[in-house]
């Protein structure tokens, strides 16, 4: 059977699509290799930008040209015109179908400020504001009986002789079969790629960049992959993600010495880079909370307190919180045009696997969450309307014969062990593709990714069981790492000068 | 340090030379260094995503947020199917929410949300859906039709949301294999690792169907029979 929309992945845009894709009157089918309230976006906390002005004076525009600035130029101002308008609108939506916002005294949905923001503006739910937007929005996908398959993973996007879109390859992760979902369009929606940076990332394990690696051996281009923004607050050891928030309520970043050295609220490229200086001048760094008080953070940051006293062993209320800057977002992506269209006929791409144009070299706090719905819808549409209206959608299903990657694997000799290597990936991109790149490192970098593309036939996995084989799916993951690794690494050496989150030092 | 996990067919004991670690950290370690064949599921290390809960000792825990003990007892979540070593198939508990309809069906305009209404169902809202409840809670073992915990507490949260117009078609769904089913035993509070009552949740629910009109049908037919006569 042929579906009019697949959908591969089931995070907040994905299912935004979705909603769209049925809403239009096209049949849809979701596929993620998770579970959808599992995803990325659950571990979103700071909130959602929308000039609502519902604390203190704000405006559509302001929101327009402080996305523009912390773009440093690489942002479309036309698609960051239609984001930022379409912002109030995407709130009430959710509002509307039952997300918990938090409110204020006289029951607006209440904001608060991230950095680089001229107001007050991420609408928020305490710290849970992915979480609140994503389990809504499944609520939404269940009412609305939309289909979606848990548990498969996407191994190849299928193309038809014409080089437009037809379906996809996956993977059923419970029983290890193979299956093929044709579809007249498909909406690619995996998500980022910082698992490259491995334990040096505040993602999930998941964000390993395997639509953005599928996509781009079709053919589809990929833009801005250089732009890997690092959050400025992950906890020393674990690297787990300290929201935005307790910086946008007042925290402060001091040294070791005890003194503070950066504008907290300032874009998180300018902040990472003051906290690597420090730490690279031999300072701890340290995220102080304590003067806010025990009831406060209990009310607005109850997350940071519980994640700082499990890996830490820290209690914000009165220690100070040991932190470093870690990888966290990843500007780059599929490139779209406005209806998030990609170079691949009837391929569509929304969220963070795709790139609209909207965060340029380095996002904004609190630009993320809105963009998967403000592009997700915008996804979910384009793709209906592509299968109703174009003719490459209605041409005879004659999907391109090829070997598939699990083919090929049945030969590899694992001489090597593929862990070790995707640790070692990440140590090496942490300091040689990381917050400063030289273009000396850079090209170390780029000769041990190229090795390692070489040896992954001496790879391979060890565990032969069919059922649930998680041994497989990481070395899969771990192949696409490679790539999108391959492609970050070329995009960084192109770009010579400083830009965003891509600061180049001599050397 | 010796663990112990439940594997497809049996208990293995690992050794593990870690200290003050998470489970998670644990067990990935084990896959990594020792045992790539163990199968689990994790996600996010926050404590957000769910997907590392399972059993500790016979109590649910999500992995990334327990430490772990010498000699510690390892195995996959109840109530649901195990697909391997530690996974479970979480389709049939997550079907729970569609059958129980824990979402806004009908949209009341006039509804004007205050910072004390936000409070109501703000805990409720912090589910993660990690199946703690549901491997914890007897009732199963009786009735595999229960709504079960998790479900019914978000049907507590649209039913105690003033932006639902239609509190009462909510109501009516969960009558049946719903708040009359629970024993109010309290398993699912004492394991969730959000702080979520859902037996609380499940008595509120049964006081709002009360004043609906419902009655416990348990009740209903100890004493049923006084009339007939």
């Amino acid at each position: 059977m042929i579906t009019d929309v697949l959908i591969i992945g089931a995070g907040g845009a994905g299912l935004t699509a979705a909603l769209a894709a049925k809403d239009a009157g096209a049949s849809v089918r979701v596929l993620t290799k998770e579970y959808p309230t599992r995803s990325q976006t659950c571990m979103a906390q700071g909130g959602m930008n929308a000039a609502l002005g519902n604390v203190s004076p704000d405006s559509v525009e302001e929101h327009i040209q402080n996305t523009l600035k912390s773009a440093h130029g690489q942002a479309n101002e036309e698609a960051v015109r239609y984001m930022c308008s379409e912002a109030p609108n995407a709130i009430e939506w959710l509002d509307e179908i039952g997300v918990c916002f938090s409110r204020t005294p006289d029951g607006k949905i209440a904001q608060r400020k991230l950095g680089g923001a001229s107001a007050p503006r991420a609408c928020y739910a305490q710290d849970y504001t992915g979480l609140k937007i994503l389990h809504t929005l499944y609520e939404r996908c269940l009412k609305e009986d939309i289909e979606i398959h848990n548990e498969r993973y996407l191994l190849d996007l299928l193309t038809k002789e014409d080089g437009s879109i037809c379906g996809a390859l996956i993977l059923n992760i419970r029983s290890g079969e193979l299956e093929h979902h044709f579809a007249k369009s498909v909406v690619l929606a995996s998500g980022g790629y910082s698992r490259i940076y491995d334990k040096y990332s505040t993602n999930s394990t998941a964000s390993t960049g395997d639509g953005i690696a599928a996509a781009a051996r079709i053919g589809a281009k990929l833009l801005g992959m250089e732009f890997v923004q690092f959050h400025p607050t992950g906890l020393k050891n674990s690297s787990i993600l300290i929201s935005e928030s307790a910086r946008g309520e007042g925290g402060y970043l001091l040294n070791s010495k005890g003194e503070r050295f950066v504008n907290e609220l300032a874009p998180r490229d300018e902040v990472s880079r003051a906290i690597n200086e420090q730490i690279l001048a031999g300072e701890e760094v340290f995220l102080d909370i304590r003067h806010l008080g025990e009831a406060f953070i209990d009310e607005n940051l109850p997350q940071e307190r519980k994640l700082a006293l499990l890996y830490e062993k820290v209690d914000p209320v009165k220690d100070l919180i040991p932190i470093k800057a870690v990888a966290h977002y990843t500007m780059g992506g599929i490139e779209v045009d406005n209806k998030s269209q990609t170079s691949v006929s009837g391929l569509f791409a929304c969220g963070e696997c795709a790139n609209h144009k909207v965060h340029g070299a380095n996002r904004l706090g609190g630009n993320s969450l809105l963009e998967i719905i403000v592009f997700g819808r915008e996804a979910g549409k384009s793709a209906a309307h592509y299968t109703f209206c174009d003719d490459k959608s209605k041409n005879e299903l004659n999907c391109k014969k090829e070997t598939n990657f699990l083919d090929k694997l049945k030969s590899f000799s694992n001489e090597i062990d593929f862990y070790e290597k995707r640790s070692y990936v990440g140590e090496l991109f942490y300091k040689k593709v990381g917050i400063i790149r030289k273009e000396s490192e850079l090209l170390e970098a780029q000769k041990e990714i190229q090795l390692l593309k070489e040896q992954l036939p001496l790879m391979g996995v060890k565990d032969t069981s069919k059922v649930y084989n998680t041994n497989l799916v990481e070395f899969i993951e771990f192949r696409n790492m490679l790539d999108v690794c391959e492609a970050v690494v070329s995009a960084a050496l192109e770009r010579k000068e400083s830009c965003g989150a891509h600061f180049v030092a001599e050397g | 340090m010796k663990i112990s996990i439940k594997r497809d067919f049996d208990f293995i004991e690992y050794n593990v030379d870690m200290q003050d670690a998470t489970l998670l950290e644990v067990i990935e370690t084990i896959k990594t260094e020792q045992d790539s064949s163990l199968a689990y599921s994790s996600g996010c290390r926050s404590s957000v995503c769910g997907s590392c809960s399972m059993r500790v000792n016979e109590k649910e825990v999500l992995a990334c947020a327990y430490k772990v003990q010498d000699g510690d007892v390892v195995e996959p979540l109840k109530n649901v199917e195990v697909i391997r070593d530690l996974v479970v198939n979480m389709d049939k508990a997550l079907a729970t929410k569609k059958r129980a309809k824990t979402w806004l069906q009908t949209y009341n305009k006039e509804a004007k949300l205050t910072h004390e209404d936000e409070k109501t169902n703000a805990l409720q809202s912090d589910c993660i859906l990690c199946g703690s409840c549901y491997s914890a809670c007897p009732v199963y073992a009786v009735n595999e039709a229960f709504l079960g915990p998790f479900a019914l507490t978000g049907v507590w949260k649209y039913v105690s949301d003033k932006r639902e117009a239609a509190p009462e078609e909510k109501i009516e769904t969960i009558q049946k294999n719903g708040v009359w089913d629970c024993t109010l035993c309290n398993e699912c509070t004492l394991v969730c690792p959000q702080n979520i009552s859902s037996k609380a949740d499940i008595e509120k629910l049964r006081m709002r169907s009360s004043m609906a009109g419902y009655s416990d049908p348990n009740f209903a037919q100890n004493f049923g029979g006084g009339l007939s006569f």
